[in-house]
């Protein structure tokens, strides 16, 4: 390769998206490529971040990445001070999300390890009793977060404001919830991060045990013998499977022929049996239909308990399979059998003294890995479900109060401008003068939004500048399937076959159609068989996984959504394609094979 | 049910471990794998004890022993001039009655006219020389007792190859301490056949099984007539990693008519299919697996594909015995002292798979 010439553009040279002009003005400074700064951005690798961002932001929306980012860097870099990673670092650039791990210079390296061994080591020593104590922490705060409640101010202030001397009046209170709701969020994100990495590293730890002893097993073996079967990621799912048998069972699968589910529910109050289902559907909803069909990091995320509609849709198509004679449930005690023989085979097949070390290393990473799993539900799902929802009421009170015409304009505001209408909103109702607000934000939520469309049309650039010699960063790996492989697959699209290749995620070969899908809103669109095609998967699809033939992801590594999902589901998938949701057309005849991890185009 | 009196002869579902001495141990494999419940050919063994017999009752064991003990281990000539005379006294004398009686017997109750495979079964198999086991013969599709009775009393003979006396001579095992079982041993009427090795012969991963497969009897694979098709199966995940589809351009497959086995080309339409459906592959691969397990370390497994049987029920293990060329070697030394507990997670975390996998 030409020693001047870069693999990926540099972000000073990227084109702005025609119509998206003035795009820096969504997001603030630090996020921006700055000119003052080239020479060290040019000089460092970024790889989009299209697994977890992977359409543009809406301006507040940034409060997610800004906290992600920040609780993964404090922990890497000031609470256990892991030996060789401090953060990732980041940048927006045409709305998308750069990251760059940033590398602990290697002469700093070895004195951390002492001081890692020591933290790191406390938190494995003691898994258990932190983990029951981060639920508690994380639940007092969803808790908290559940409580807010955005009304607007009083024509007049109670009168026992004055009888009381109070001496204060309503605008603290709105303040003070706005307030707390941004610091919840921050410290949920915080909570996220805590045990995150010393899981992935013990994960990693038993991986490259594995493969040293047998240089030749599959990522996905090693995966299952890790991976749990009860995991609360899979609740939300099974609650609706359960729900379907006892319809089914009690009788009540006519009733669900209808089509609102206002209407389904209130028939089922009438029937015979119905007044118990809905007992159980009730429980059911709290907590496990804090579910998004996103991934929770954006305010158009549609979480199940805010949209019936969306489980209401599953469930028919459970009691349809249950109707059908279909076993719906996850067969979960052949599955840890099924875990326990791969792991008694492959240790069978060391000596005595590896074996000694495989149960170690598996012990650990199994103690681990539930919380990788779960707290996906806790944080994303469950938390950042009641964020947005509260958000979304103090939108929709700011659009009463005629800042803006749509209940979700507020999203088009950053959360520091939202603090200041919340000013404009209190001044003006202190002083008694209409909002000045109401005059600016129309038209600038609308320029905003023109940008936003200019921007989502565009698919983001992978990577900009040079990749290192060697991707090292463990997280990197481990989190965005980002290794050296996958970047030299970016560059190289095809195989000399004119197949897709990505990483081997579920085992399986598999002919059939696609269904190309960019947002979980055109989910209903799949049919049974069909291979899905998507940029990214997210938990709550898993209904759709029981009637798909594959799963093929644009992004995402051996622990990535979709390949849990499908080893699980006994499914070929094949992630990490790169671009495979944009080369292949729904309808597309397409060979899908897990072992390979390519994805051929038969037509 | 084979009809065998127990003496002479023995069904294979009659045979077990203990009974190495007396079928040898081709034999003794085939018996194992019948009574785990392995699909086998049906068949009979006759036992040494008839090749005692026939030693015994003509006076045989004498002249071999004079004929040997003229014999200058040194010269190969000598060698085999001796070696000829015996085999042509042990072929040219009748079978002792009983034994000849058992062994018609047996054949009858498998259906006169049956084609089988007859082979030697010498009890000396085990030896470590790998080559000295291959020595003894082996005669296909076989038909008629007259014919049976004679391919036996070839097996007989063949104890007395040149080059298996030579063997003898030269590492110095007493003729007398070798004796010879023959198994007969209904045909197969193979589609494919092949062999199996429960690791990857090329690396010794014990994680892999290799297949190699090809059209008609397993003969062509086994003497590299054939470039086979080869398959890699992960064995625990029983997944099929690899395949090479090869050229497979002459089968050998019997020819009831003639009693015996032809070679003819493959038809062009045939040579690049894939001799075994990957239903198939998984099969095979689970048989190999089930017969490592039975007999603890890794097994060399020779199979078929029965085209007279029905699928899910046609694939036949014709032979298992240990692997042995990576099983002798010693296992290389890991030399990493392992990395455990908080220092395996810096270890890992400082030097990754990534920048490894790049050495």
């Amino acid at each position: 390769m030409d020693a001047m010439k870069s693999m990926f553009p540099s972000a000073f040279e990227v084109p702005t998206p025609k119509g998206a002009e003035g795009w820096q003005d969504l997001y603030p400074y630090y996020t921006h490529f700055l000119p003052q700064r080239r020479q060290q951005d040019d000089a460092t690798f970024w790889f989009c971040n299209s697994q977890h961002w992977p359409t543009p932001f809406r301006p507040f929306d940034t409060v997610m990445l800004d906290f992600a980012i920040k609780g993964l860097g404090q922990y890497n870099t000031r609470h256990l001070l892991v030996p060789p990673a401090n953060g990732v670092d980041y940048r927006i650039l045409n709305g998308y999300v750069y990251f760059s791990p940033v590398a602990v210079p290697g002469e700093q390296i070895e004195g951390r390890v002492p001081h890692f061994m020591e933290r790191a080591g406390h938190y494995f020593m003691n898994w258990g009793d932190l983990y029951a104590n981060w639920k508690d922490k994380v639940l007092a705060k969803i808790r908290e977060l559940d409580a807010l409640n955005f009304t607007a101010l009083p024509e007049v202030e109670a009168l026992e404001v004055v009888t009381g001397g109070v001496g204060l009046d309503s605008t603290n209170q709105l303040f003070d919830q706005y307030d707390k709701a941004i610091e919840l969020a921050y410290k949920i994100w915080q909570h996220h991060f805590e045990f995150l990495n010393l899981g992935y590293a013990a994960y990693l730890d038993f991986f490259g045990f594995m493969k040293g002893q047998f240089p030749q097993i599959p990522d996905q073996a090693i995966a299952k013998m890790v991976q749990g079967v009860d995991s609360e990621l899979f609740r939300p799912d099974d609650e609706i499977k359960k729900l379907a048998k006892l319809a089914v069972a009690s009788g009540l699968s006519p009733v669900f022929e209808g089509d609102s589910v206002e209407v389904i529910l209130a028939t089922l109050a009438t029937k015979p049996g119905g007044k118990e289902w809905l007992a159980q559907w009730e429980a059911a909803k709290d907590p496990w239909f804090n579910f998004t069909s996103g991934n929770g990091f954006y305010s158009t995320d549609k979480y199940w308990i805010d949209h019936l509609d969306i489980p209401m849709g599953y469930l028919k198509d459970y009691i349809k399979r249950v109707e059908e004679g279909d076993e719906i449930m996850r067969p979960t005690a052949k599955l840890l059998a099924e875990r326990d023989r791969i792991t008694a085979e492959y240790r069978e097949m060391m000596d005595d003294e590896a074996q000694a070390v495989f149960d170690g290393k598996l012990g650990l990473a199994r103690t681990v890995f539930p919380y990788v799993e779960d707290h996906n539900f806790y944080i994303e799902h469950w938390a950042l479900g009641v964020f947005w929802r509260k958000m979304r009421q103090l939108s929709k009170l700011l659009k009463d109060q005629g800042f803006w015409e749509n209940d979700d304009d507020m999203f088009f505001l950053n959360r520091n401008e939202v603090r200041d209408v919340l000013w404009d909103y209190s001044a003006g109702w202190a002083i008694g003068v209409p909002y000045r607000g109401t005059a600016v934000w129309p038209e600038e939520i609308a320029r905003r939004r023109r940008i936003y469309e200019a921007l989502a049309a565009e698919s983001p650039l992978p990577a900009l500048n040079n990749p290192p010699e060697v991707i090292t960063e463990p997280f990197t790996i481990m989190l965005w399937g980002i290794t050296s492989d996958a970047v030299e697959r970016w560059v190289k699209s095809d195989g000399d076959d004119g197949a897709l290749r990505g990483m081997a995620g579920s085992p399986g070969v598999v002919e059939g159609v696609a269904r190309v899908l960019r947002s979980p809103d055109q989910l209903s669109e799949l049919q049974k068989g069909e291979i899905l095609v998507t940029p990214v998967t997210a938990p709550s699809w898993a209904p759709v996984f029981g009637k798909i033939g594959a799963a093929v992801t644009d992004i995402g590594g051996m622990m990535s959504h979709a390949a849990i999902v499908c080893r699980e589901y006994g499914l070929p998938a094949v992630t990490g394609t790169g671009n495979a949701s944009s080369r292949i057309k729904t309808g597309m005849r397409l060979r899908v094979d897990g072992n390979a991890g390519t994805v051929t185009i038969l037509d | 049910m084979i009809a065998t009196d127990g003496t002479y002869t023995l069904a294979f579902d009659q045979i077990g471990k203990h009974d190495l001495a007396r079928v040898g141990g081709k034999c003794a494999s085939l018996g194992e794998m019948t009574q785990a419940g392995v699909a086998v050919p049906p068949g009979f063994a006759v036992t040494t004890d008839g090749y005692l017999a026939m030693l015994e009752e003509s006076g045989l064991r004498a002249e071999i022993e004079r004929h040997l003990a003229r014999v200058d281990p040194d010269d190969i000539d000598s060698i085999d001039r001796a070696a000829q005379a015996i085999r042509i006294r042990i072929r040219g004398h009748r079978m002792p009655e009983g034994v000849e009686a058992a062994t018609r017997a047996a054949y009858a109750s498998m259906g006169e006219g049956t084609p089988v495979a007859v082979r030697s079964s010498a009890t000396a198999e085990d030896l470590p020389d790998a080559s000295f086991a291959g020595q003894q013969d082996t005669y296909l599709w076989v038909k008629g007792a007259d014919a049976v009775v004679e391919k036996v009393r070839d097996c007989w003979a063949s104890l007395f190859a040149t080059r298996a006396v030579a063997y003898r001579e030269k590492n110095k095992i007493p003729h007398v301490d070798v004796n010879m079982s023959v198994g007969v041993q209904k045909m197969v009427n193979a589609r494919a056949a092949g062999v199996a090795m429960t690791l990857d012969p090329g690396t010794g991963d014990r994680t892999r099984i290799v297949i190699d497969a090809s059209w008609g009897l397993g003969e062509m694979v086994v003497s590299g007539v054939v470039t086979p098709d080869n398959f890699s199966v992960e064995k625990v995940l029983m997944e099929i990693i690899d395949r090479k589809i090869s050229d497979k351009h002459v089968e050998l497959i019997g020819d009831a008519g003639r009693g015996e086995t032809v070679e003819r080309e493959v038809e062009a339409a045939r040579r690049q299919t894939p001799s075994l459906t990957d239903a198939q592959v998984i099969a095979v691969a689970q048989l190999a697996k089930r017969l490592e397990r039975q007999n603890g370390c890794p097994q060399d497994v020779e199979w078929a594909i029965d085209a007279d049987l029905p699928e899910g029920q046609n694939l036949l293990a014709l032979q298992s015995r240990p692997e042995t060329i990576w099983s002798q070697k010693k296992k290389a030394a890991p030399g990493n002292a392992y990395a455990t507990g908080m220092m395996g997670i810096v270890s890992t975390l400082t030097n990754p798979l990534a920048a490894k996998k790049k050495t």
